[in-house]
């Protein structure tokens, strides 16, 4: 390497992601920083363990105990906890009830804002500038492009994740659902409504 | 900083793309760069806000080119290089300097559920004045650091009310720079669409924004 490349070093750090990533890994290992098997247990928890399929049976258990959806539009953090779920990401969260006069809409203008704990890791529209950007100014077409058409006298609310309060949308439940279990309603809620971007459709 | 990670509200950033089915990571790199910010961050040698920080450092245009794991991986490159964890010549050669000490790990695998599960409280349960009231007409402040904030570009200046009072947290602002904690009060501040955006958004909608007392003054 070059006198000028040094001290320009990170120019000279391989701009292959794969490549760099492996580097950086190697040497924190070598340094005694990581432990690889760590991060594998990482992984595997955000791949396997926690995803949207928490916040689907938050949601289906609201619909089903008015009392603990009393509790979770009271204290939301409290009541995702009675179900075993919090943590990362989780550690504040704010449930959002969408009714027929209200619409619910999540986003994080600033970075990538994301109920990790009950939605897992956010997808990556959710993260993408274009998202991002129309969220806010745009929030009735940026629906329409997910295919969800509000009615002009539903209000739709945006929330924009600023602070450390996480967003769950508690979307309205289907109708035709009546006679179905907690567990079948589970498999209807998609990380989709419940970031706000779609409704629930009956199975 | 006024910088482009500060998008709200921006035309032009072309159509959202929606992927069907999504793997929580699009190829291996991204799941070992994701668990190495993880990883690193356990050492406490910075914050979360200075973790966001780093990333709104990246030029304009890198930003705005770059993935997001790539923006992750930077990030966590310099923040590395800054705590003194490593030298910017061990992230270029890839191998520690001859001689340097070998630390321990902050995370095993054994602690990442305990890790995971804990998280990392930004609430402060202690007593500093609260400057407003739930229902109180407030106003953004105009206010323009160069360095962190979690104040919007598009509400600043703008009218809005006190929608709900979340408690005392963490001041990014000044958390991000290591200038300490100062925590404060933060509320959900409802803002008009129309307060906002003026007569092309919808009468009906609103957009809620967290804030800190510090962003907020009263109307």
């Amino acid at each position: 390497m070059s006198e000028h490349d040094h001290h320009h070093g990170h120019q000279a750090v391989p701009s292959d992601p794969t490549l760099r990533v492996k580097a950086l890994e190697s040497l924190l290992v070598e340094k005694g920083l990581v432990d690889p098997a760590a991060l594998d247990a990482l992984i595997d928890t955000y791949e396997h363990k926690v995803g949207p399929r928490n916040g689907a049976r938050v949601v289906a258990r609201a619909w089903v105990d008015p009392a603990y959806k009393r509790r979770l539009l009271a204290d939301a953090t409290s009541a995702i906890a009675e179900l075993g779920y919090g943590g990362a990401q989780g550690e504040h969260v704010l449930a959002l009830e969408n009714t027929p006069q209200v619409h619910n809409l999540v986003v994080c203008t600033l970075c990538s804002c994301y109920p990790w704990s009950v939605l897992g890791l956010p997808p990556a529209w959710y993260k993408s500038a274009p998202y991002r950007s129309r969220a806010v100014i745009d929030p009735r077409g940026v629906l329409r492009e997910f295919g969800l058409e509000i009615a002009e006298d539903v209000e739709v609310r945006v929330w924009d994740s600023t602070a450390e309060l996480r967003y769950l949308v508690l979307p309205e439940r289907p109708a035709g659902t009546e006679k179905m279990t907690e567990d079948q309603l589970a498999s209807l809620v998609t990380r989709d409504a419940m970031v706000g971007v779609a409704k629930v459709k009956p199975a | 900083m006024n910088g482009v990670h500060d998008m709200g509200g921006m035309h032009g950033l072309g159509p959202i793309q929606y992927e069907k089915d999504e793997p929580v990571f699009h190829s291996p790199w991204e799941a070992r760069a994701f668990a190495l910010n993880m990883a690193t961050r356990a050492a406490r040698k910075w914050n979360i806000d200075a973790g966001r920080h780093e990333i709104e450092l990246i030029p304009a245009a890198d930003y705005l080119r770059m993935s997001y794991y790539e923006k992750w991986t930077a990030r966590l490159e310099k923040l590395l290089v800054k705590s003194e964890s490593v030298t910017q010549d061990e992230i270029v050669s890839g191998q520690p300097a001859p001689g340097s000490p070998k630390a321990t790990p902050a995370v095993t695998a054994d602690q990442v559920p305990r890790l995971l599960r804990t998280g990392a409280l930004a609430s402060r349960n202690i007593q500093v004045e609260q400057r407003f009231q739930i229902g109180q007409r407030v106003r953004a402040r105009n206010i323009n650091p160069t360095g962190h904030t979690r104040l919007p570009r598009y509400a600043r200046g703008k009218l809005g009310s006190i929608h709900l009072h979340h408690g005392v947290y963490v001041f990014p602002d000044t958390n991000a720079q290591f200038l300490g904690e100062n925590p404060q009060h933060v509320y959900s501040v409802r803002f008009a669409a129309r307060e906002l955006w003026g007569h092309q958004a919808s009468p009906r909608d609103a957009v809620y924004i967290d804030m800190w007392d510090d962003y907020l003054e009263p109307a």
